[in-house]
């Protein structure tokens, strides 16, 4: 019986010769990546164990991202925990390079690997070809002291893409107006497998940007096979040019879905849910009070790119606040050396250091009552970027831009 | 698991982590802390209103967002005996089990319940509204070991030996 390559990754974890839907198995986890989020609640419970062993600390990688710089003495401590127990216990730590999942990709992440993160969007690894999942501290303390955790092996959805996208659309929009489709439901335990002739007009930029939000749909991960463009990202990023798993074609899919590329138009999630997708133009008049570029979603230099073409000799408009938030230090670097921060700068835009930033709602940018936000974040939920009675819109790096400059929401055309 | 009975709170669909506890709470000492910020940007109400046994009926999608532990402890924390929904989001599903929060997926009931009801559970048999049996369906084994010990540290320090 044929394998999708969830199954496959996941009989590899497990030392199976086969993995089907539905089984339940237990597998060994190549990585484990946890953050600020949480992590000092892992090392609490850590602590209170008998037997205080890590399996193997070359799998962990630690990242502080969320609040960052650090907001109040709460959260100092908490990072100042994971800080010191990284430390002493030879852990991979980074502090101030970037948002978790971008590090993951750019430093860690490679094809066939089955990896948890204490972090929902972990699922952003796909375009790798890894079984990336989300898990809570207390699964990802499990897996730190055993090495090893249990997975029901997911039924998988099937995207098949054709054509290429066009008239002002980004990946950001294909995967909007997916979630919209199927709701934020409609892969609930699932794994999501993109591929057919299209994935070729895809860059890896786009690839992430899709694979990452495929949470908001439920999804437990997200996969892609990894070809050409994939392999020169790896070795690009100074790792082996390694093959993935490939679906069979006798691979059993609980539903597939034909997707034409060029039928995509730009969309917003509109407040308070991701699958709550409309078309730019029908909410053109919606005023805003903050715009934001950057997030695991859309702050790598493609969207920076995309975002400095746009405003370009313009200017925020008044009563706006534009933060912008390059995803890792490698990508910050990247946007100095093309002069697309002076650009931002230029326009009035708020230039800020590499983390979660808006997107989290805690630390940087967030808004009051009432206060209506654009984002590339990845979450419109009520309340999730400050007050509980504001309003989250969620858009591409260009919407976003074109908003900022608008002083309303409108397309990237309409500037 | 023995059954009990419980008065009912109703929910709607897509009641997300941050509804649950929202990220500025987060931050806060312990989850005896953030309890009374228990689902406050939607019914800040709640927490003062919620009795230990008391039960939640919510719609489908119960849990979706963040991987936040925080979410499945503070509503422990509530006394929540339970949640029923029509379907849980996978992350909140496996963090109530691993911190022994029994979750319970129904879509019979939401239609003739309301809040204040009292409803009665037999954990993998079935809820009894008014009268009226509804079959539900139980948990794996595996899970339902680890929810009896109270969540996945007491399981595995049961299995690991304990301070």
């Amino acid at each position: 019986m044929g394998m999708t390559i969830a199954e496959k990754i996941i009989a590899r974890a497990a030392k199976a010769t086969e993995a089907h839907a539905g089984n339940i198995y237990v597998v060994e986890l190549d990585h484990l990546m946890s953050n600020d989020g949480t992590t000092h609640l892992t090392i609490d419970m850590y602590n209170k164990l008998k037997n205080r062993k890590i399996y193997d600390k070359s799998k962990l990688v630690w990242i502080v991202d969320h609040n960052v710089p650090c907001d109040s003495p709460k959260t100092a401590a908490s990072q100042k925990k994971m800080r010191d127990f990284a430390k002493e216990n030879g852990i991979t730590f980074h502090e101030g390079d970037g948002i978790c999942h971008e590090l993951m990709i750019e430093k860690y992440v490679n094809p066939k690997e089955l990896i948890f993160g204490a972090d929902s969007h972990t699922c952003s690894y796909g375009e790798l070809g890894a079984f990336g999942t989300g898990v809570g501290c207390t699964d990802y303390l499990y897996a730190m002291v055993t090495g090893k955790s249990w997975v029901l092996c997911p039924e998988t959805l099937r995207f098949n893409f054709t054509g290429e996208l066009q008239n002002g659309a980004t990946a950001r929009d294909l995967i909007l107006t997916i979630i919209g489709r199927i709701g934020a439901n409609g892969a609930n335990y699932k794994a999501m497998e993109f591929a057919g002739p299209g994935m070729k007009n895809l860059t890896m930029s786009d690839r992430i940007c899709i694979c990452n939000l495929c949470v908001e749909a439920g999804a437990k991960t997200a996969l892609m096979e990894v070809d050409d463009i994939a392999k020169a990202y790896l070795k690009e990023h100074g790792r082996e040019a390694a093959d993935g798993f490939v679906s069979d074609e006798d691979a059993v899919f609980e539903k597939v879905y034909d997707i034409d590329l060029s039928e995509i138009v730009p969309v917003v999630a509109k407040p308070h849910f991701v699958d709550n997708v409309s078309p730019v133009s029908e909410v053109e008049d919606v005023k805003i009070n903050e715009a934001f570029l950057g997030s695991c979603n859309n702050g790598r230099i493609e969207d920076l790119r995309l975002g400095a073409s746009i405003i370009k000799g313009k200017k925020v408009a008044e009563g706006v606040r534009f933060l912008v938030s390059p995803a890792s230090r490698e990508v910050y670097d990247q946007a100095m050396s093309e002069g697309i921060i002076e650009t931002f700068m230029e326009a009035g835009a708020i230039v800020v250091n590499p983390n979660c930033s808006v997107c989290w709602g805690s630390c940087q940018g967030v808004i009051g009552e009432g206060e209506v936000l654009i984002s590339t974040g990845t979450r419109n939920f009520k309340g999730r970027a400050g007050d509980k009675n504001s309003f989250v819109y969620l858009g591409s790096a260009a919407t976003v831009t074109a908003s900022a400059v608008a002083g309303r929401i409108v397309g990237a055309d309409k500037i | 698991m023995a059954s009990f009975t419980g008065k009912v709170f109703v929910l709607g669909d897509d009641i997300d982590t941050d509804i649950i506890i929202p990220t500025e709470y987060l931050a806060l000492k312990t989850i005896e802390d953030m309890r009374p910020y228990g689902f406050y940007p939607l019914r800040p109400e709640l927490p003062s209103l919620i009795k230990p046994g008391d039960i939640i009926v919510a719609g489908s999608n119960f849990g979706c967002g963040s991987s936040r532990e925080q979410a499945p402890e503070v509503i422990k924390a509530l006394g929540v005996k339970c949640v029923v929904a029509k379907s849980f989001a996978r992350i909140f599903y496996r963090n109530s089990i691993n911190n022994g929060l029994l979750l319970i997926e129904n879509s019979d009931i939401q239609d003739k319940i309301k809040e204040g009801d009292e409803l009665t559970v037999e954990p993998g048999r079935e809820l009894v509204l008014n009268g009226e049996a509804f079959k539900i369906g139980s948990l794996p084994d595996n899970l339902m070991d680890i929810l009896n010990e109270g969540g996945l540290v007491n399981a595995m320090k049961k299995r690991n030996g304990v301070k």
